[in-house]
């Protein structure tokens, strides 16, 4: 890439490619230019199988104001869930009044 | 100026970098020649539709010209999605210089193996395909000329440098062996309007024969008429640089 920007990230889940679905293994985030989008540099997103071959990918991209705006919403839909999580598990939630018969 | 509107194009398989077998795309001018020839090195995006289709300019321009597939390894073989292998290149920090500079040297070996050649190899890259072609020509002595379009990664700091990437190409610029066209854009990011500064200095330096054309109004990959960053005016006067160059030192 041009800009040599580049991070990667493990990644557990699926992503979907067309109409079919395949498993994860990895995220890849990069800021470079723009492959398909009429834009100039693009933060990109390219979610991968390593195993699978190069077939296996989802990509995007996005404006860097945008990418910005996806920052912001994952971190309130991760901050979200995880109090959910804790809630559920009994540990580290805030405590709450509960009513009891 | 001659055009050679017939032309036979086609896939073949050169013997790459550790005798690894790779695709190359090859267009030749119909006629008995001799042609000139022009080795294509191509950009990060890959083997894509835009280098074949530049591989076919040349053909129409006179040139026997051919493409090798520098991807090959990273998946899909010669079918592969060019868009797709070109992401997984990304993914791994790019290909080797070792493994693109043995690649390159089949494409040319194949080209001087051409009986209808003149003698003469080209050799032109864009963006990581210019770094590539400027590499090239600065470690091996079998091209007559190089072009390099807005090569980004010329200049490189220390903490740039890999397993992959071992050697900064300005540290390169002493064993450049042929002339060198380098065509840049002054909004260019990568490279930098200042890094081309270094660059030119250091050829300079070492007292090699060149010349550099840095455009206004124009980034980045300014010949690529299918992204917002083509910029028409400067890239019609980029490719008749390239075709003065080239004329100048490909005619036999």
């Amino acid at each position: 890439m041009c800009t040599s920007i580049i991070e990667i990230a493990r990644a557990e889940g699926m992503a979907k490619r067309g109409d079919q679905w395949f498993p994860l293994s990895q995220t890849v985030v990069a800021y470079d230019h723009a492959r398909h989008a009429p834009l100039g540099d693009v933060i990109t997103l390219d979610f991968f199988n390593t195993a699978l071959g190069a077939e296996a990918r989802a990509g995007v991209e996005l404006t860097l104001e945008t990418a910005k705006e996806l920052r912001a919403a994952l971190d309130r839909a991760i901050a979200a869930a995880d109090y959910e999580e804790a809630e559920v598990r009994g540990k580290g939630a805030v405590p709450r009044l509960v009513l009891v018969a | 100026m001659s055009f050679y509107r017939g032309m036979t194009c086609e896939n073949v398989t050169i013997n790459g970098y550790g005798g690894s077998p790779i695709t190359a795309y090859v267009a030749k001018p119909t006629g008995p020649g001799p042609f000139p020839g022009v080795v294509l090195i191509h950009h990060l995006p890959g083997w894509s539709e835009l280098y074949i289709e530049t591989t076919r300019r040349f053909a129409h321009h006179g040139y026997i010209a051919i493409c090798a597939n520098l991807y090959e390894r990273e998946g899909g073989g010669s079918d592969g999605n060019p868009d797709d292998v070109a992401a997984k290149v990304r993914a791994d920090g790019g290909i080797s210089d070792a493994q693109m500079v043995g690649d390159t040297e089949a494409a040319v070996k194949w080209m001087r193996a051409q009986p209808n050649l003149n003698g003469k190899v080209g050799l032109i890259g864009s963006c990581s395909g210019g770094r590539h072609a400027f590499i090239y020509a600065s470690q091996k002595k079998d091209v007559d000329a190089c072009v390099e379009l807005w090569g980004g990664g010329v200049v490189m700091s220390k903490e740039e440098l890999n397993a992959k990437k071992p050697v900064a190409p300005i540290d390169m610029t002493s064993g450049l062996s042929c002339p060198l066209l380098g065509l840049f854009g002054n909004e260019d990011r990568a490279p930098s309007p200042e890094q081309v500064n270094q660059h030119e200095a250091e050829l300079k330096k070492q007292g090699k024969t060149f010349e550099f054309h840095r455009y206004d109004g124009a980034g980045h990959g300014f010949f690529y008429w299918h992204r917002p960053m083509y910029r028409a005016e400067q890239a019609m006067d980029g490719w008749n640089k390239i075709w003065a160059f080239f004329g100048k030192y490909l005619s036999k």
